[in-house]
């Protein structure tokens, strides 16, 4: 069912591999034998309905569910070769490699440079100075720092939505992880803001793999290296971007993405 | 009249009148509350009002007989027990309160710890005055400060707790997920995260607690009991304010009930002072 990508004349590394993967919210199961690869440094993007376990995908690959009691993932997902589904993960470390963005910007009850400093310091301890020096170069990798470096100290809840969810993204790539995970991150911003945090993810992609959940499939378009489509928990189409959303290769994929859905 | 060809006369009027007769119910209900407020505060401040002076605040209580006197041993007595008892429950109520909302969860020891709590939170005050009374002062055979502090203490930890549970179970999912991802750990996440979205709540808490214990009676009759003269030994007998009164306000003299009158005043004044302290503390957090 799944196409691999092997039209590829370069050899893509790959970041993460998700082999068979089910999931299960207490007895049902929401995500169905998915198989991807997940480029490094590339974006691949989650499209799909309304409960097609796209965000479900997303958060395996964290293993954010893991908070919740009666959620439970099988199979594999190899970071870099070593499964991260292993009961004997080090989950807090596992989040500071893998760093996820939220669809709603939740900027911490603190100043815009604890907000920065907070993920920071779990796992590194650095000097007043270099962590000064993070703060501005997360801050301007989240395009953000023109507009806030004078006033570091305001509360990050002064800012507007989309300074916020800048400041969100400024947070998790502070702490230096490899991979990003962005779950519906515009769906809450107008479309300036929406700009530029696309015009961001872009810009991050040179350092950072990405992965991305979107409703909006024109983003999906604009912003992605590869696409997957799901559909009720099954990942029913994974290719290039171009070539999915030009001729996509399955009649279920086609009807979504021209909108003769359902 | 109106553009409705459905409009029924009869329904609009039955209508009406029970919006009438709701709204002169409440109203009436309001009156007759606010009335004996007002009368108890009136009487409060005529008969307070005359007996607050300088001496109130420099002098201790008097002796049967003796003229004039005032209430500074049972205000400082006051002070340090409320003080030593916010100390105390402060740090347990609040630590309880994220164990449940943070840690407990649902599980049965959370479950029958909030369940307790409750049951703690409206026990009679005279009901934790005479436990402490019976584990700790008749065990020492003296009443004492500390004795007081303990009693003020089991009162005040169900306050904190149940608020500070309450405020953190306010804090949004999003927001704990937010400090996961980045791979902090779970009592990083509780203390640096969610307490501190939640710190307004939680002091308002505390407090509303310590609003409640400084016009308790009942427990500190049976603890500190009372002194007639000036002391700062929490191990010794401690004048404080609600006892005095309740006991001047009985005597027979007349500068002991003035007195009385004036602490009443004092500790109402006190109290209302942390209401409004506590809602100042609660609309800033809604400015953010």
């Amino acid at each position: 069912m799944i196409e691999a990508i092997n039209t590829n004349p370069v050899e893509l590394k790959y970041a993460l591999e998700v082999k068979n993967l089910n999931f299960f919210y207490g007895s049902f199961q929401g995500l169905k034998n998915i198989n991807l690869n997940i480029a490094e440094k590339h974006v691949t993007a989650f499209i799909g309905p309304s409960g097609c376990g796209k965000s479900t995908l997303l958060r395996t690959l964290n293993r954010m569910y893991d908070l919740y009691p009666g959620q439970r993932a099988e199979g594999e997902i190899n970071f870099y070769g070593k499964n991260i589904l292993d009961p004997k993960q080090d989950l807090n470390l596992l989040r500071s490699r893998i760093g996820m963005i939220f669809q709603k910007p939740t900027p911490f009850p603190m100043s815009i440079y604890d907000n920065i400093a907070f993920g920071v310091k779990l796992y590194e301890s650095l000097s007043r100075a270099e962590m000064d020096e993070r703060v501005e170069w997360s801050l301007t990798k989240a395009a953000l720092w023109g507009e806030v470096k004078d006033k570091l100290t305001q509360s990050g809840l002064s800012l507007s939505g989309g300074q916020q969810q800048r400041l969100c993204i400024a947070r998790g790539v502070a702490v230096k992880p490899s991979i990003l995970l962005l779950d519906e991150p515009t769906s809450a911003l107008d479309p300036i803001s929406t700009a530029k945090v696309e015009e961001l993810v872009h810009e991050l992609k040179k350092d950072y793999t990405i992965a991305i959940v979107t409703h909006n499939m024109q983003q999906a378009a604009r912003v992605s290296d590869f696409t997957a489509y799901m559909y009720l928990g099954e990942m029913m189409e994974f290719g290039k971007t171009d070539e999915l959303f030009i001729k996509p290769k399955r009649k279920e994929t086609e009807d979504y993405i021209t909108g003769r859905f359902g | 009249m109106i553009n409705n060809s459905n409009f029924n006369q009869t329904i609009y009027n039955k209508r009406r009148r029970s919006n009438w007769l709701g709204l002169t119910l409440s109203m009436f209900a309001m009156a007759l509350g606010m009335i004996f407020l007002l009368w108890i505060l009136s009487v409060l401040f005529i008969k307070g009002f005359s007996a607050i002076d300088w001496n109130m605040f420099t002098q201790s209580t008097p002796a049967p007989g003796s003229e004039g006197g005032g209430l500074a041993n049972a205000i400082v007595g006051s002070l340090m027990i409320v003080l030593s008892c916010t100390l105390i429950s402060t740090p347990i109520g609040v630590m309880a309160g994220i164990y449940l909302s943070e840690y407990g969860g649902k599980s049965k020891i959370a479950s029958i710890t909030r369940f307790v709590n409750d049951i703690m939170l409206s026990a009679p005050s005279i009901v934790i005055g005479l436990f402490v009374y019976a584990v700790l002062v008749a065990q020492v055979k003296h009443f004492s400060g500390w004795a007081g502090t303990i009693a003020l203490t089991l009162i005040a930890i169900p306050v904190v707790v149940r608020t500070t549970e309450n405020m953190l179970q306010l804090v949004p999912g999003s927001l704990r997920e937010a400090a996961y991802a980045l791979g902090a750990p779970k009592w990083k996440v509780a203390f640096s995260v969610t307490l501190t979205a939640a710190k307004s709540g939680v002091i308002t808490g505390i407090l509303l607690a310590l609003a409640r214990v400084s016009g308790e009676t009942a427990p500190l009759l049976f603890t500190a009991l009372n002194n007639q003269f000036f002391s700062t030994n929490m191990n010794a007998p401690m004048a404080n304010l609600p006892v005095v009164i309740f006991q001047f306000a009985m005597s027979p003299y007349d500068n002991w009930v003035d007195l009385a009158w004036g602490g009443a005043l004092l500790i109402t004044f006190v109290v209302l002072g942390l209401n409004i302290l506590t809602r100042v503390v609660f609309r800033a957090k809604a400015k953010g």
